[in-house]
């Protein structure tokens, strides 16, 4: 019997596991996929928000504000790439200035630091890019840009080191609710707890009626993204959105923590949850919304376009709580927009939900810092010189275009929680990341997740989980 | 910190073609730096023959031609240093270099030749919308993993793009027992060799689509199919022509592009038409005593080329070393006209040429019975009429010496057409 289960490994249930991990609970999370961050975590506008958008007294507002003061912290005692890089919200109609002025006026009243409005040449002064449409542009100073699967896998890391035990591959496929506790079953037996987080994403609402008579339903809202090479990183410094009008939300142009420049979303509510397909249409309404912001993008420097599902509920707000008619089941629901900023604020408050059930007593030993995989790029040369006197592997480029070492590939697969595909190695080390996206090193990072794995480097697949792959067989 | 006189950057067949060139005139303290586990390049998993044919006067395997390199390379005692990849380059030729034997470490040099060859272009690139499942590689990479891994991608194979690698996996997956659905081009012709089309396709009867693209790919994890069309003469798709086609695997053969990272961390000038570095006529970029050759430069589709232009880079960058003075006078500007999209050179300078100057170039589009006509203001430098000029062949002209004199101001390289 476990105190919790956490149905869901995406950013939000491993912000919840690595909080409650400070407890003395047995918690388990259980992720039908391979992976960690394999859903809206892995692909979204790597945002950490400032916090003025939203409206206040929402748990979006209260918790977006206290998620991005917690992360710059968070991300050094976990060690993952944040950097607190400023934002724009421009605005190209001069009648539009008072919508920005609300804008600012609802920040302040959220507690965001810094928030004010400017004047287009102002604007443009601190970023010669942007076009010289922008009349007037709201800058945000505290908001800050995130790599989500470091940010993802590190809560994940963490969570394991301190007793956290994660069933991935494995899909939840019902729920009991039995007195005073739960009956999970996967596809891979049964788990019992004592309480249930519903943290599945985009899936929440299924996971929710599996216990609850409740109306929650959640659309995925599709958003398509352009990556742009690092050579088209250094075009902006902040992160430039665009006022929301009647047109829709607009398109933003961001640098990433990796110096790639990154243009979108689209925004399209479809009913397949799986749909991350990219469009014609889509893309082109990217290249051609970022062009209002910023000049010059140089598009023919695009490495990939990818699209994400944002888990949008039915209450214009995030859906936090235990379950009316279910005691004992949490449901953390309708995490879209600000959600990854919101993570480590929703832990903290999830954490509080769960002692409101059963009593929470501090471990005496809680590890709050967690080394990540070594980057070998950023050492210098004496520090890679004592790596691969230690070992060699750090010696052998492996992806050129990032300058990823074997040494580093077989840390990510040599981990906790490592990596057994592809894209696993690519989200923890940035391999296959670059402009080659993966062409010259596949082959190579194949042999070592094969060796691994014990399997043939034929048999390595690029995404997924190798038992279902069985099932399908058989 | 250790100096060498020459460092070659790549030792594939550019690279090690300099350093023969460069230790038979003269220069002793050469190393290649080579990045894999073994000197050839992408030629070690070229095991196609149709190589040499130029070079050698016979057919040879991509393994068996560097093969001779290589053993000369060995024969004349040349240090290279495998597993060895450049970092970066500084303007004053000092070279950062990280390898599992010397670690991470600096290098100076006094002459560099750049030859890191080029890279496929991805499908991000290309902007395919749709899903990002396992099954889609670039042909090159597909080519790595049949040829040196033992690895077959898929059974069901759709090609998009023509290039000589597409073409060339067309066949190979085809004799490992794959089904090649179609290769679907967007250009009205094919960006491969004619031999490549008639021996790798319609031997096959594998059929070529031009003038269509892939406009969708569909399977999230696995590819399950791709939705072909047919494209207008802006490239864009024509609705209504989609044509479905089942699939496992989906390889991409539209385009090389230069890896000139380094070159651009040297500060090397790059062109905007090759994306390779601006040369002169001895192969000297933007850096004085910084040279480069084959691919890196600019796309070839003949390897014997590579090794005819790395030699003189080599010899060039030798003289450069045993201290031959620079090319007096300002360089003339040689330009791309009619028809035709880059030229290397694209700066010569019109005394240091020794007997004759090469001009390589390709053209726009294709060209029956038309002439190649090399002028300079009024004169005309040199005219070759030929049956048919197409892009995917780059051409080879020599300008001689005494021509060359009568150059001023710049030099124009374009295609006269046939008058219909």
């Amino acid at each position: 019997m476990y105190d919790v289960v956490i149905v869901g490994a995406g950013v939000i249930g491993c912000a919840v596991a690595r909080e409650l991990s400070k407890y003395q609970l047995s918690v388990c999370v259980v992720e039908r996929e391979s992976d960690v961050c394999e859903g809206t975590s892995k692909a979204n506008s790597a945002i950490i928000h400032a916090g003025f958008d939203c409206v206040p007294g929402t748990l979006k507002a209260k918790l977006n504000v206290r998620g991005s003061k917690l992360l710059p912290e968070l991300s050094k005692l976990l060690d993952f790439e944040f950097k607190n890089n400023g934002a724009f919200v421009l605005c190209f109609d001069k009648e539009q200035i008072g919508g920005l002025e609300e804008l600012c006026e609802r920040g302040k009243a959220n507690g965001v630091d810094g928030v004010r409005v400017i004047s287009g040449d102002e604007a443009r002064a601190m970023e010669p890019a942007l076009t010289d449409d922008v009349v007037a542009a709201l800058y945000a100073p505290t908001s800050g840009i995130v790599c989500p699967f470091g940010m993802t896998i590190a809560l994940a890391e963490n969570a394991v080191k301190n007793g956290v035990e994660f069933r991935l591959s494995t899909e939840v496929k019902g729920i009991k609710k039995t007195d005073g506790s739960f009956t999970v079953l996967t596809e891979k037996g049964e788990l019992e707890a004592r309480i249930v987080i519903n943290a599945a994403g985009v899936y929440a609402d299924k996971i929710h009626s599996m216990v609850s008579n409740e109306k929650l339903s959640i659309i995925p809202r599709r958003g398509e993204y352009m990556l742009l090479d690092k050579d088209a990183g250094c075009l902006v410094s902040h992160t430039i959105f665009q006022q929301p009008t009647k047109m829709g939300k607009g398109i933003l142009v961001t640098p990433t923590v990796h110096g790639n420049l990154l243009l979108g979303p689209t925004a399209d509510d479809i009913e397949d949850k799986e749909d991350t397909a990219t469009t014609r249409q889509g893309l082109d309404k990217v290249r051609q919304m970022a062009g209002l912001s910023v000049k010059g993008i140089p598009f023919n420097k695009t490495i990939t376009g990818f699209a994400g599902l944002r888990a949008v509920g039915d209450t214009h707000d995030f859906i936090i709580g235990e379950c009316k008619d279910c005691k004992g089941f949490i449901d953390v629901a309708g995490i879209e927009s600000p959600g990854l900023s919101s993570a480590p604020a929703i832990g903290e408050y999830v954490a509080e939900i769960v002692g409101s059930i059963i009593t929470l007593e501090k471990k005496e030993t809680f590890y709050a810092v967690r080394k990540g995989i070594t980057r070998m790029a950023e050492l210098n040369p004496e520090e890679k010189n004592r790596m691969i006197a230690r070992d060699p592997a750090y010696g052998t480029i492996v992806c050129r275009c990032e300058g990823i070492t074997e040494g580093e590939i077989k840390e990510a697969v040599e981990r906790p929680l490592g990596a057994t595909t592809l894209d696993g190695v690519k989200r923890r080390t940035r391999a296959g990341m670059g402009r080659c996206q993966a062409g010259f090193c596949s082959p190579k990072t194949m042999a070592v997740i094969a060796e691994k794995l014990g399997i043939g480097i034929g048999d390595v697949k690029k995404n997924g989980c190798y038992e279902s792959e069985v099932g399908e067989d058989a | 910190m250790r100096e060498f006189e020459l460092v070659i950057i790549g030792g594939g067949p550019a690279g090690m073609a300099a350093a023969i060139a460069a230790k038979e005139n003269g220069i002793d303290d050469i190393v290649i730096l080579e990045r894999d586990t073994q000197l050839g390049g992408i030629l070690n998993q070229c095991i196609h023959n149709g190589f040499g044919l130029h070079t050698f006067k016979e057919e040879l395997t991509g393994p068996e031609y560097a093969e001779r390199y290589a053993a000369k390379v060995y024969e004349l005692g040349i240090h290279f240093e495998l597993g060895a990849m450049v970092m970066d380059i500084s303007k004053d030729k000092e070279i950062t270099v990280i390898s599992r034997t010397h670690g991470a470490e600096t290098i100076r040099a006094k002459a560099i030749v750049l030859a890191m060859g080029c890279r496929e272009r991805p499908r991000g690139a290309l902007g395919i919308p749709g899903f990002r499942p396992q099954g889609v590689y670039t042909a090159g990479t597909a080519q790595k993993l049949v040829n040196c891994e033992g690895v077959i991608p898929g059974k069901e194979v759709v090609i998009l793009g023509s290039g000589d690698i597409g073409l060339i996996m067309a066949r190979r997956m085809t004799l490992e027992g794959a089904k090649v659905k179609a290769v679907v081009e967007l250009a009205p012709y094919s960006s491969g060799l004619k031999r490549n089309i008639v021996q790798c396709l319609d031997d096959y009867g594998i059929p070529l689509m031009l003038s269509h693209t892939v406009v969708d790919i569909k399977g999230k994890r696995k590819l399950e199919g791709v939705f072909v069309a047919a494209v207008d003469e802006k490239n864009r798709p024509i609705e209504g022509t989609e044509e479905y086609f089942p699939c496992d695997t989906l390889l991409l053969s539209c385009g090389l592009i230069p890896e000139n990272e380094l070159s651009r961390s040297a500060g090397v000038e790059l062109s905007p038409l090759t994306n390779g570095p601006t040369v002169d006529e001895s192969l000297e970029t933007s850096i004085e005593g910084v040279f480069a050759c084959g691919n890196v430069l600019h796309v070839h589709d003949l390897v014997d080329f590579v090794s005819e232009e790395a030699s003189r880079a080599g010899k060039n960058a030798a003289d450069y070393i045993k201290g031959k003075p620079a090319s007096p006078g300002v360089p003339l500007d040689v330009k791309p006209g009619n028809g035709v999209r880059y030229t290397v050179p694209s700066r010569l300078y019109t005394e240091s040429a020794d007997d004759g100057v090469h001009i390589r170039f390709r053209v726009t589009g294709v060209f029956k019975g038309a002439s190649i006509v090399v002028s300079s203001g009024d004169n005309e430098l040199l005219r070759r009429k030929g049956r048919i000029f197409v892009p995917s062949e780059m051409l080879d002209v020599v300008v001689k010496k005494e021509n060359l004199e009568l150059a001023s101001g710049e030099i124009e390289v374009r295609i006269e057409e046939a008058s219909v």
